[in-house]
This record gives structure tokens, C-alpha cells and sequence, in this order.
């Protein structure tokens, strides 16, 4: 973990959620903190530069901005980074993560060989469902298998952030 | 927070213009650490300062932009493991049980996608943040419990290995940086 001192935290802490959009935005942060406006923007070129942050900036909804869909697709093993390699090429993917399931329960065993063919998953993005459709539609007939296209149907929670708690994190 | 999330209402999406689309493309990947950002996004498109911060505004009324903000890099700050978890959940009580497990510690997503049965009867997703694995697998212990007979069955499938993951992308964009953190 990288080293951050109070006024980072409280940084973090006061803004990861919102920043305000008025005419000098880095000035009414540091008057909020009160530090100056030098200082604030010093800070988060640093915070940015050490990957803290990953940017300053606007968190766009794909869906209202353009479309996107989550999907898996099952790979045997040895094929794993071919298709990913695949996928990672394919236009509009953004994220792209090998995921290993994990039972919890013994009896569930033989859904878990079932689902575990499920080991990439990624978001792929497109300006619009049609061309969503056919991007998805190209890529698993360029992967010769079927997608698990899991649409969202409902946003209960959607990346506002949450409170960091740093002194466990400290601890770890 | 302009933001409702419990449930989120269906909005059409709201159309954005050609000048729109530039303001995304000049700022999916932060905006300038400078005094006046407004000004130095409105000069690379010939565009007031103004002009760059009330479509930015308009678009975050319309939830096109969900927020603006210094957005933490949850992995940098030490939340080393995510696990994707995924529950088989009755659709009677998924509505209401999804708005409150959304507000436990560690949640960063929850959304209600579609099964596809058979292969995959999981209904509602909720990705969780933790230390390690086993903080993970205690913070899907408080949600089984807080799901209780209404779930069936439930998975944690964590990322072994992140292969790709940028914001968001319009296409046409020419990527200056060349890669991602």
C-alpha cells in the first residue's frame, strides 16, 4: 500500500464521491481543505502519478452514454490466454478479468464444474444496442463460443464510492 | 448526490450531440490538473471554458455522467482482493432485497441481471471489496445472512487476474496513453 499522509485521506475522502463543477474546481477543494489551490493540484498529480487515483474526472453511465453488457464466455484452461488475447482486441471491450469460481457449499460441486467454464468476463461497449448486438455477435463467432450475455436489468448500487477505512487498512 | 439508486428508474439515454461526444472523449481519462480544466478541455476543441462546463453539468443532470470526482484506485489503497459474487435469488423479494444488501460494507456494485437457465440461475450480482480473500468471503457471510431463505444458492468468483480495464471508451477515440494502469 502506498504511503498517504492525513491531507491525502482527507482528499479521498471529501471527494471520491463528488467534486464540485464550478468555474475553478481545484480552488474550492482547497478551500474546503483549507490548503491552497497549488497544493491540491500538487497532490493529486502525485495521487494521480502513483495509480492512488485512477483520474480526475467525470465516471460516465455506459448505458445513458452508449450501451454495454456484461459477458462471460467458458475457455478450457490452455486456450485461456488466446481467447483473452481475442477478446482484449475485440472493439468496445473495457474490461476484461479471469474470474475462478469458488464453492461454497460440497453439494453444489457439479453446478460448480458446470459454471466454471465461465472464466472471462468482461464489459464490452458500444455507441448503441445495435451496435452492441453485432459486436458481441462478431466476437463469439470470432471465439467459436457461445457469450453469457448478462444485461443489467436493475442498479441498486452503482460505484458512488465508499467510506475507506483507513486505519484498518493500515493494519493490514 | 443527484444520483437514485434504489432502484435506479429506466431514463432513456440522453442523446448527446457531436459537441457532447468530444467533451466524453476529451475527459474519459481525467480531466487536466490545472487551474481553470474547464478552459484547457474547451481549447483542444475550440470550445468556451463555459460552454465545456455547463454540457458537463447537463449531462451529469441527465445521468449520463454519474459523477465527477477523484476517483480512488481501490487496489492501490490496499483493497487487494474483489470478489464478484453472484446469488440465485427469489425474483419476489430480489427488488427489495437487493436495495439493502447494496448498503453493506464492502459493496461497490449491485445490480439484478437474467438468469440462463440451466447454466447460470444467478440473478443479482454484488461485487465486494476486502483486504484479502478471507474479508471477502466474511462480508458474503453478512449477506448470505441478510438474504437468508429468499437465496438458494450463491458464488464468489474473484478476479485472478485483471487483463484489461479502462473507463469508458467511445470509439474513435485515439488513446494518447497508449495503455492502462
Amino acid at each position: 500500500m502506498v504511503a498517504l499522509d492525513a491531507l491525502d485521506r482527507r482528499l479521498i475522502d471529501a471527494f471520491q464521491r463528488d467534486l464540485p463543477l464550478c468555474e475553478r474546481p481545484y480552488a474550492a477543494m482547497a478551500e474546503q481543505l483549507g490548503v491552497s489551490e497549488a497544493a491540491v493540484l500538487a497532490r493529486l498529480n502525485r495521487l494521480d502519478a502513483e495509480g492512488v487515483l485512477s483520474r480526475v474526472g467525470p465516471v460516465f453511465d455506459h448505458a445513458r452514454a452508449g450501451a454495454s453488457l456484461l459477458a462471460a464466455v467458458a475457455v478450457p484452461d490452455a486456450e485461456r490466454d488466446a481467447a483473452a488475447a481475442v477478446i482484449n482486441a475485440s472493439p468496445g471491450v473495457n474490461h476484461n478479468y479471469a474470474r475462478e469460481p469458488q464453492a461454497r457449499e460440497p453439494q453444489a460441486r457439479e453446478d460448480l464444474v458446470r459454471e466454471q467454464r465461465y472464466n472471462l468476463w468482461f464489459v464490452m461497449t458500444a455507441a448503441d444496442e445495435s451496435q452492441l448486438t453485432a459486436r458481441l455477435d462478431a466476437l463469439e463467432a470470432e471465439l467459436g463460443r457461445p457469450l453469457l450475455r448478462l444485461p443489467m436489468l436493475e442498479a441498486f448500487h452503482i460505484d458512488l464510492g465508499f467510506p475507506i477505512p483507513w486505519a484498518e487498512l493500515e493494519g493490514a | 448526490m443527484s444520483v437514485s439508486t434504489c432502484p435506479s428508474e429506466p431514463r432513456a439515454a440522453g442523446a448527446l450531440d457531436a459537441l457532447d461526444r468530444a467533451i466524453v472523449l476529451a475527459t474519459q481519462s481525467g480531466l487536466p490538473l490545472v487551474p481553470d480544466p474547464w478552459g484547457a478541455v474547451g481549447r483542444s476543441l475550440g470550445l468556451d471554458g463555459d460552454e465545456v462546463r455547463s454540457r458537463m453539468a447537463r449531462m451529469q443532470e441527465a445521468g449520463i455522467i454519474r459523477r465527477v470526482a477523484a476517483v480512488p484506485n481501490h487496489y492501490r489503497l490496499g483493497y487487494l482482493a474483489n470478489g464478484m459474487t453472484v446469488w440465485n435469488v427469489d425474483d419476489a423479494e430480489v427488488l427489495r432485497l437487493g436495495c439493502e444488501v447494496a448498503r453493506l460494507p464492502g459493496v461497490s456494485h449491485c445490480y439484478r441481471r437474467p438468469r440462463h437457465l440451466p447454466d447460470w440461475p444467478y440473478n443479482l450480482f454484488v461485487m465486494l471489496h476486502g483486504r484479502t480473500r478471507a474479508e471477502v468471503e466474511r462480508q458474503a457471510e453478512r449477506l448470505r445472512e441478510r438474504l437468508g431463505d429468499a437465496c438458494r444458492d450463491h458464488r464468489i468468483l474473484y478476479s485472478s487476474r485483471i487483463l484489461k480495464k479502462t473507463g469508458l471508451r467511445l470509439a474513435g477515440r485515439v488513446d494518447r496513453q497508449g495503455g492502462q494502469r
